[in-house]
């Protein structure tokens, strides 16, 4: 994809620069973006070390296993389809914990994992399931407590109280999952 | 208002220390364990350096040759009959293709309207609350080899429709509140 997005960037805004005579613009901006690159790599590399080490903490205790227990009624009414395969079930909800908890990493292979398990019972293995469906509209709507790239970012701008940003982002990303089930739900019924 | 103020900054001291207590009383390794995580932290981060300077550079390059502000003006009277912020637009619209460049767009947004101004906080509020949907669809598909995906992308994309606009609207009104 960027393959094609980023010449295309390139070539539209240097092109329009020397027809429009914005060069002075255009020199300033090559070298300045690469600083800005390097300094914000310099922020995230603080936050995502210092986030990436205590979710490792968080993984090796037993509160996922005690919050997975807690996802349970949310999990039968999302996926109807697995009332029976705890297994499953189970290594969905620890996906959807991980995605909570921001630990992208874990989260990946953890849905993987899942959808292998359903693949290996899907009667037509060209087709989603619409437990799979479901599955991916949720990693794909990031429901996510504590939003650090972001964070991050806005410290290293300068912003006088970068988690701010914190409760406006659950609200936002809760109305976002609720739109992606409900659509989901939806589409399974009229494809009915 | 205040409330809200309260869960945002009670949010991240309160998930670390509930972690560490934890870790504490299930007597494991704390700090070993946070040297490893922490390692991978950094690596993520190399990984994604080239990709943001190379981002950087197209999504610079774009504001400071002049076509950007001419592609909002053009499309803002369309847009302001919805009431959707057209500065916005850019990160709208890359959020789903790629993760680094709605860092890229994102921090260009915050930096050239102010981290703390009504625009910089909708921007860091759409990046917080989406996801990279086209990259997540296509790992989890391609995983298990399936073809046919029927309604998953329309249904994720009405998700960071709806997230978007949300993301909008609880700005704005937080920013009347105050």
């Amino acid at each position: 994809m960027l393959n094609i997005i980023w010449p295309l960037f390139i070539i539209l805004s240097f092109s329009f620069a020397i027809l429009f005579g914005n060069l002075d613009a255009l020199n300033q901006s090559i070298f300045a973006s690469t600083a800005e690159a390097v300094s914000l790599s310099m922020t995230l590399l603080g936050t995502m070390c210092l986030w990436n080490g205590i979710m490792k903490i968080a993984a090796n205790t037993s509160i996922m296993q005690k919050l997975t227990h807690l996802l349970t009624p949310c999990i039968h009414f999302l996926f109807p389809e697995l009332k029976e395969d705890t297994e499953i079930q189970k290594q969905i909800s620890m996906n959807m914990i991980a995605n909570i908890l921001g630990l992208g990493n874990a989260a990946t292979p953890l849905g993987i994992q899942a959808m292998k398990s359903m693949q290996e019972k899907n009667p037509d293995k060209k087709v989603l399931t619409n437990a799979m469906a479901t599955l991916i509209v949720l990693n794909t709507a990031s429901i996510q407590i504590i939003p650090t790239t972001v964070i991050a970012i806005r410290s290293s701008l300068g912003s006088q109280n970068p988690t701010s940003i914190i409760f406006p982002v659950w609200i936002a990303t809760f109305c976002a999952a609720v739109a992606g089930v409900t659509a989901t739900k939806l589409f399974i019924k009229w494809g009915k | 208002m205040q409330l809200i103020q309260f869960f945002s900054n009670v949010a991240m001291p309160f998930v670390i220390l509930m972690v560490v207590i934890y870790a504490f009383i299930e007597k494991i390794k704390i700090f070993d364990t946070f040297l490893v995580g922490a390692k991978e932290g950094i690596q993520i981060v190399i990984t994604i350096f080239p990709t943001l300077v190379g981002l950087f550079l197209a999504i610079g390059a774009l504001r400071s040759s002049g076509i950007l502000d001419c592609a909002i003006q053009m499309l803002s009277p369309i847009l302001n009959q919805f009431h959707f912020p057209t500065e916005v637009m850019p990160l709208a619209l890359v959020r789903p293709i790629s993760g680094s460049s709605s860092i890229a767009v994102g921090t260009d947004i915050m930096k050239t309207f102010g981290v703390d101004s009504q625009m910089g906080m909708i921007a860091a509020v759409i990046m917080g609350s989406t996801e990279t949907t086209l990259y997540t669809i296509a790992v989890y598909t391609s995983s298990v080899g399936i073809k046919k995906t029927r309604f998953i992308l329309a249904a994720s994309l009405i998700a960071d429709f709806v997230g978007i606009v949300t993301s909008v609207i609880v700005c704005k009104v937080l920013s009347m509140g105050s």
